[in-house]
């Protein structure tokens, strides 16, 4: 019989190897198109330069990032190549102090602190108006405050380093993420 | 014995070690969750952490190497191309784990600077590793690759097995070099991060893992070639059949694009198919062998690996993949929880099966059936499962009442760690992990006191059994 004949399986294997492969690779190259800066779900570095929120769309039922006006942080207007410096600095920061392995960004990461993918419009930050907001957020990398069951260790964040953090923040804040979180502040809002 | 074998057991001794080194800096870790004051500034949960994750690929991946070092001489009857190198390689290996641990510990983090990245930690979950020592694996994995394809070529043959594991190794070895980027755009660095972790663990290791158990069903219980081989393509075209777009339940919430939920949600809902078929196999071949097997403990091991690859991988998977679910479930310690019990079930155990066939096999005798192997075999089974029990209690407290309810905010996430259902949970995984512990030393125990020469009146029964 067929099915007793290994070569009948490995041809199988073969087969459906090479096809999602394909369909993969042109998933991917449709969906880097679509997760780069400027394109439809991430917004370009210049977005930090813009209002930011984060509110529930009634027509898509879910909670999606809106971009609103100018609205600068510490207190200067980032050229689309000062934005783009500051974004990559911020990275740097965010990879060298090893950040994702207490946090986690877009739910990754390690659970063992808060998440930073709305960290810029998260209520406890973002009932200080802009330019406060990035100065506080500065300063709380710089010297860490214990917050409830969490204190975040002092890791010798630079001043510099910190405003790109907070760069960073703001800009990630404003990426489109089909909803996650949901419900996000909704208690708070009540 | 070959040369080769000599170097696999090398290896596995190494995999073992490096077991212990997670099981040490895990417990720690867990400790954070308790104490959240512990050791602040000093050694803080992001080094302890990080140990404890890069142990686990570390001593899976030299436990992979191992038996393959082991089985390939077999499998060919011939010394293994280029084993000189490998003997080299194995020290060199050893050294740079050494030499990143000592600097994960000791320097911790750097400044924002490519030097950093070079020299003492890349920050990315996983491959947090220096890029140097990143470019040391892959010399590692080369040279692997090189001996494995230039034994088969020296041989001038191969084995159904051998070219499923030879094809497998090639994309393994490319998707690592996703270990160096570092994009500012978070979106694309996490869509190829993912490329990396999922292509691997739930991909590319799954067959490597599958060729090492066919090749352990067949030294172990005599299973037929045609048979092992057939199931391992049937397995091979559901896992990648499945697990290729599966790679889409990490695309939900990362920035892309919303057909990403329907194709994700689809395809690793489908994943557990191919474990569900490795657990059928197992209790068929278990039942027609009525438990029995010359090599108790490594049967054991095996069939653990089958049922805690289904469960772990498969049943706690699906329990969390569709994206209803995972909107709320994504980033608790209801991942943590699934993670703890799939690369237990898919690998951990596996490993260990090896170890056991291995060290009967280099021994002069078969003395393997004391009573210490069945107690690390409970305990660190007991264990594992009381770790995932109570981390998903943990992760599930925190789905419904810090995602759903409590509104996702920094607020949330604090006022959670003080719940009572959080906390409790925290306890008993923390306990859990030492019954895990203590059935790691009863593992090493017996590693090193089993088969010797004058326990070698318990051979003849059980061979007369297994036979």
């Amino acid at each position: 019989m067929y099915s007793h004949d290994p070569s009948f399986w490995r041809a199988g294997a073969i087969a459906t190897t090479v096809f999602m492969s394909i369909v993969l690779a042109a998933l991917t190259i449709d969906t880097l198109r679509q997760i780069s800066p400027g394109g439809p779900r991430v917004p370009s570095y210049s977005v930090i330069n813009r209002a930011v929120t984060y509110e529930y769309d009634q027509q898509r039922g879910e909670y999606v990032p809106k971009i609103g006006g100018e609205e600068l942080i510490f207190d200067h207007k980032y050229t689309p190549q000062e934005a783009a410096a500051l974004i990559a600095r911020g990275k740097l920061v965010i990879q060298s102090r090893a950040c994702i392995d207490c946090h986690t960004f877009f739910g990754n990461g390690a659970y063992y602190a808060p998440d930073l993918t709305r960290a810029w419009v998260d209520p406890m930050w973002a009932r200080y108006p802009a330019r406060k907001r990035s100065d506080r957020l500065a300063k709380f990398l710089m010297d860490p405050l214990r917050l409830g069951a969490r204190a975040m260790p002092n890791l010798h964040i630079g001043r510099e380093e910190a405003e790109a953090v907070v760069a960073y923040l703001k800009w990630i804040s404003s990426v489109d993420t089909n909803g996650f979180p949901d419900r996000f502040g909704a208690p708070a809002a009540q | 014995m070959y040369r080769a074998q000599r170097l696999g057991l090398k290896y596995l001794t190494a995999s073992t070690v490096m077991f212990g080194a997670m099981v040490i800096f895990g417990l720690i870790s867990s400790i954070y969750f308790v104490r959240p004051g512990f050791l602040l500034n000093t050694f803080n949960f992001s080094t302890a952490k990080i140990v404890h994750i890069n142990g686990l690929i570390i001593w899976l991946l030299m436990g992979f190497i191992g038996s393959i070092y082991w089985f390939l001489p077999q499998e060919l009857q011939c010394e293994v191309e280029g084993i000189g190198l490998a003997e080299i390689l194995f020290w060199v290996f050893c050294a740079a784990v050494a030499v990143v641990v000592a600097i994960f510990i000791f320097v911790q983090y750097g400044t924002a600077s490519e030097f950093s990245m070079w020299f003492i930690n890349q920050g990315r979950k996983y491959v947090e590793a220096p890029r140097w020592a990143a470019i040391g694996i892959v010399v590692v994995a080369a040279v692997f690759a090189y001996n494995v394809i230039g034994t088969a070529i020296k041989a001038r043959r191969t084995t159904g097995i051998l070219t499923v594991l030879i094809a497998d190794l090639i994309p393994l070895l490319a998707l690592y070099l996703d270990a160096f980027p570092e994009m500012s755009n978070m979106s694309a660095d996490l869509f190829w991060w993912w490329w990396l972790v999922h292509l691997w663990v739930e991909a590319t290791w799954e067959v490597l893992i599958g060729c090492i158990m066919a090749w352990t069903l067949i030294h172990l219980v005599d299973a037929s070639r045609r048979v092992v081989e057939s199931w391992l393509y049937v397995e091979v075209a559901l896992v990648l059949g499945t697990g290729i777009l599966g790679l889409g339940h990490h695309y939900f919430w990362i920035g892309t694009p919303h057909y990403w939920l329907a194709i994700g949600g689809f395809f690793s809902a489908l994943e557990p198919l191919p474990l569900l078929g490795m657990v059928v196999h197992a209790v068929y071949d278990a039942g027609e062998r009525h438990l029995q097997a010359a090599n108790r403990p490594a049967f054991y091991w095996t069939l653990a690996e089958a049922f805690g690859n289904f469960i772990g991988a498969g049943v706690w998977g699906f329990m969390m993949t569709l994206p209803q679910i995972n909107l709320y479930s994504h980033g608790t310690q209801w991942t943590a929880s699934h993670g703890h019990f799939a690369f237990w079930g898919a690998y951990g155990c596996g490993v260990i099966a090896v170890l056991y066939l291995v060290v009967e096999r280099s021994r002069a005798s078969t003395g393997l059936d004391g009573r210490a192997w069945r107690w690390s075999f409970a305990l660190l089974n007991i264990g594992m499962v009381g770790m995932a029990g109570a981390l998903l209690v943990a992760g599930m407290d925190q789905a419904f009442f810090e995602r759903a309810i409590g509104g996702s905010t920094w607020s949330a996430f604090l006022s959670m760690q003080g719940r009572p259902w959080y906390n409790q949970s925290m306890w008993a995984r923390l306990l859990f992990g030492l019954i895990f512990a203590a059935g790691y030393a009863v593992l090493v125990y017996d590693l090193l006191s089993i088969a010797k020469p004058v326990e070698a009146r318990v051979r003849e029964p059980l061979a007369a059994a297994g036979a």
